[in-house]
């Protein structure tokens, strides 16, 4: 496929290693924010490649995992609803709310349907005049274009049948939040290509400069996280702490404005409560007072429902990349991806699952080293290899 | 697979299934008689009997059982009736055994066409064939409207081991060369596509078939098999995970090596779904003894449904129970056990 | 987050609401998909999709970025 192909090729990711090595000269620790970019780190292998003083840590950027609860909730409890038709993305399915997901409520007979574009929601809502239709709309800046133009669409087309149930996130408080923490550890940001695509990064030149840290706009692809790992490390080397844009064949600085726009005629920015951080002022969206009508959440007056979280899930920790899941008491042991106990375990992005799938066996380690080895001393090739490689020059062309 | 003859029972009187097609009367003999029977008639098969009695076997059987609730009933490459057929089939030739003889036992939805019913009864006749079986014995039930998601199989299958195969995971050691008798994917893409909408330029068909005759070459190429899987539900992911838990070995598997066709990588980018996850009817992984992997491969390469093999991996004594992935830039991932079904991801 | 899968687009048409779609190829799958967030874009163009919907052009010059740095690199180093 190309744009992706060539950006998997080996031979180009072993040079852009070379030269990260041969750059770096201290130890740095970075953060990559979003949730895809961690998935390519891990389903390549890239963090075990890169040289020991690059520490990576996984940053929030996962809004399946920051979804509050109290949105599961509120969907668990719309989707029981024997008049509703209760739509979301397939990644919102498993995620633990206070008592069941989703996929529970489906199990139990609840009209509960995956979607793979917002365009369908509102599809449904036409085809089905007898019923509500409620979608499911989280994400980050780069989704929310698409969300406002499902409701746009709805409103022309004057359907009374469509609802939003929103809980979209906003990338660069998020981001400003980690940078000023006075635990923070992280040096260097990796940010998100595909947010940035639709926002441009203005927004992060002032955080890199209030906040002297260098920050990259970097794809998902294994050769853009080299490439900008490697900008992002030389910036460090360097001692600057400018914006730079890796992802140039996507992202420009004033980013998508029509896209912009459409947010901007839809939504409102307000304070939104992340799951497992907590209230970050002015970091979500919300429908504006003109599309109140389709805001499930005013409509269906959902308010005041207790929810709780799991004590022993350190989800706000891992998302903040203060610690790693295998830190977690829990890791592996009571919250698997079969019984999550919190957001990161159940999204693919979120970094308990990768973890949990990429990387079981330093799990192994780590707990048999009474937590106090590092995921990196742990970190060696399973026997075989080379003869696998070897073997492998006799595959099929 | 084309419906060479019109359905014998009158869809002008029966259009669709009745509860009293699985009544055990009238009706049901005459669908018995007028469909079933004649379809699959072969000496074993005696109508209304009980059973069907085997003739004698010098040597062991295997014997196996699988059901069948796919949906769509229809999709591209097969039915639920030719996936009932080779399933059974290629579950017996994994045991080392050529198949011959299978029960086919329908529940049907009241209300299922007719017609629908005459099409996974002849694409059932047609893959027997194929896979050199016969329908000796089944059994026809009906369950109300809103019961049954149209058509269940149950197919059980018996068969004769090949002499000179001992597989089993009880065989399996560090060293093992692992191959994969062909491309990777189509079959759980097939329905996907078919079931989100997805247009695609190249339809991309379901690989069912019967995997036997590449079993029988490797028998008789005197190769010392350990071991035969077909990676169906779960993909190949799932294979070598129990494979490696139930036998405590490790795997290393090579991604630049999966033969995995372009279409179905591109449906995975897509849905966002890992391709060693998705379900596979017409392939399987032989683990052969360390040193003859090539010989492995090259036998199977002379038969056409084994043209795309490929040599993918070997078994080690390091992390048991693991699968690790030497990946395409070079560096490692465990290729996890899934939990769950797989869900597409937009994140 | 962010699934942004590049594809060709196909063909280009406005829908009876007058809104811009597309059918786009990704490596020989072909689907529908909104174009109304790249008004810029034309048939023959790479667009990145996310949930259904085009989010950029793909620029092919600044595509090549990594390769030329790549090309640097191994000139530097002869």
């Amino acid at each position: 496929m190309k744009y992706l192909d060539e950006y998997r090729d080996a031979p180009a990711a072993e040079k852009l290693l070379r030269q990260i090595k041969t750059v770096v000269g201290r130890p740095w620790v970075i953060m990559e924010v979003c949730g895809s970019q961690t998935h390519t780190l891990l389903r390549y292998g890239i963090d075990q490649m890169l040289p020991e003083e690059i520490t990576l840590v996984h940053g929030p950027g996962c809004p399946v995992c920051v979804t509050p609860v109290e949105a599961i909730d509120q969907a668990v409890a719309l989707a029981g609803r024997p008049d509703v038709i209760f739509v979301s993305y397939g990644d919102m399915l498993r995620v633990p709310g206070t008592e069941k997901d989703l996929l529970s409520v489906k199990a139990e007979g609840g009209d509960v349907r995956m979607v793979y574009s917002p365009l369908d929601a509102v599809r449904l809502a036409r085809e089905n005049p007898g019923r509500k239709v409620i979608f499911f709309a989280i994400g980050f800046e780069t989704t929310a274009p698409a969300n406002a133009m499902a409701v746009s669409l709805a409103h022309r087309q004057g359907l009374d049948n469509f609802f939003v149930l929103t809980s979209h996130v906003l990338v660069p408080p998020a981001v400003d939040l980690i940078a000023a923490s006075p635990d923070n550890q992280v040096q260097g940001f990796l940010a998100p290509g595909h947010v940035c695509t639709v926002t441009g990064y203005r927004e992060y030149e002032t955080i890199a400069r209030e906040r002297r840290v260098p920050i990259v706009v970097t794809g998902f692809e294994p050769l853009d996280l080299l490439q900008g790992i490697l900008m992002l490390v030389t910036q460090l080397e360097e001692g600057r702490h400018e914006v730079e844009n890796q992802y140039t064949r996507s992202v420009r600085r004033k980013g998508n404005r029509r896209a912009q726009a459409i947010m901007t005629e839809v939504f409102e920015v307000v304070d939104h409560k992340w799951r497992g951080i907590g209230l970050i002022p002015r970091s979500g969206l919300r429908l504006r007072e003109a599309y109140a009508r389709f805001d499930a959440a005013r409509v269906f007056g959902l308010q005041g429902i207790a929810c709780q979280e799991a004590e022993v899930c350190i989800s706000g920790l891992v998302l903040q990349g203060v610690k790693k899941p295998p830190e977690c008491p829990a890791f592996g042991t009571d919250c698997t991806p079969e019984h999550p106990l919190g957001a990161p375990m159940v999204s693919s992005e979120g970094a308990c699952a990768a973890y949990h799938a990429y990387r079981r066996q330093e799990t192994t380690d780590f707990q048999n080293d009474e937590g106090r080895a590092s995921a990196r001393q742990s970190r060696r090739q399973p026997e075989g290899w080379p003869s696998v490689v070897k073997d492998a020059g006799e595959r099929v062309g | 697979m084309m419906t060479e003859f019109t359905c014998p029972i009158p869809l002008a009187e029966y259009p669709r299934v009745l509860l009293a097609h699985g009544g055990g009367g009238r009706l049901t003999q005459h669908l018995i008689e007028k469909m079933l029977y004649p379809s699959f008639e072969n000496p074993l098969l005696v109508p209304l009997h009980d059973g069907a009695v085997l003739p004698p076997d010098g040597g062991r059987l295997a014997f196996t059982t699988d059901s069948y609730v796919v949906q769509p009933l229809f999709f591209p490459g097969g039915d639920i009736g030719r996936l009932s057929v080779h399933g059974t089939a290629n579950d017996l030739a994994m045991c080392g055994a050529r198949p011959l003889f299978i029960s086919c036992g329908l529940i049907l939805e009241e209300g299922l066409p007719m017609e629908d019913l005459w099409r996974v009864i002849v694409s059932i006749r047609e893959a027997a064939a194929e896979a050199g079986v016969q329908v000796v014995t089944g059994d026809t039930k009906v369950v109300d409207k809103g019961k049954g998601d149209g058509v269940f199989i149950n197919t059980s299958g018996i068969g004769a081991l090949l002499p000179g195969l001992d597989v089993g995971p009880h065989r399996l050691r560090p060293g093992d060369e692992i191959v994969v008798s062909g491309p990777i994917g189509l079959h759980g893409i097939a329905i996907m596509a078919l079931r989100e909408g997805i247009d695609l330029e190249t339809e991309i068909r379901s690989d069912t078939a019967s995997v036997y005759p590449l079993v029988e070459a490797l028998a008789t190429a005197g190769l010392d098999v350990h071991m035969l899987r077909d990676p169906t539900r779960g993909g190949v992911s799932s294979a070598l995970n129990e494979m490696a838990k139930r036998s405590g070995v490790g795997v290393v598997l090579d991604e630049e090596a999966l033969p995995i066709p372009a279409e179905v990588e591109a449906v995975c980018e897509i849905l966002g779904l890992d391709p060693l996850y998705v379900a596979n009817e017409g392939n399987f992984l032989a683990l052969v003894a360390e040193g003859q992997g090539t010989r492995a491969l090259e036998t199977i390469r002379r038969h056409p449904l084994g043209a795309r093999a490929a040599l993918v991996g070997r078994v080690t004594a390091g992390h048991p129970g693991v699968v690790v992935m030497r990946t395409k830039i070079g560096g490692q991932r465990v290729v996890d056990m899934m939990s769950g079904e797989q869900l597409p991801r937009i994140c | 987050m962010c699934l942004g899968i590049p594809g060709e687009v196909l063909s280009m048409e406005e829908d009876a609401q007058g809104l811009r779609k597309g059918r786009v190829s990704f490596g020989g799958v072909v689907r529908e998909v909104s174009l109304d967030l790249v008004p810029e874009a034309r048939v023959g163009d790479y667009v990145v999709v996310h949930v259904g919907f085009a989010i950029s052009v793909i620029d092919a010059e600044e595509a090549q970025s990594v390769f030329q740095l790549l090309q640097e690199l191994e000139e530097a180093a002869l």
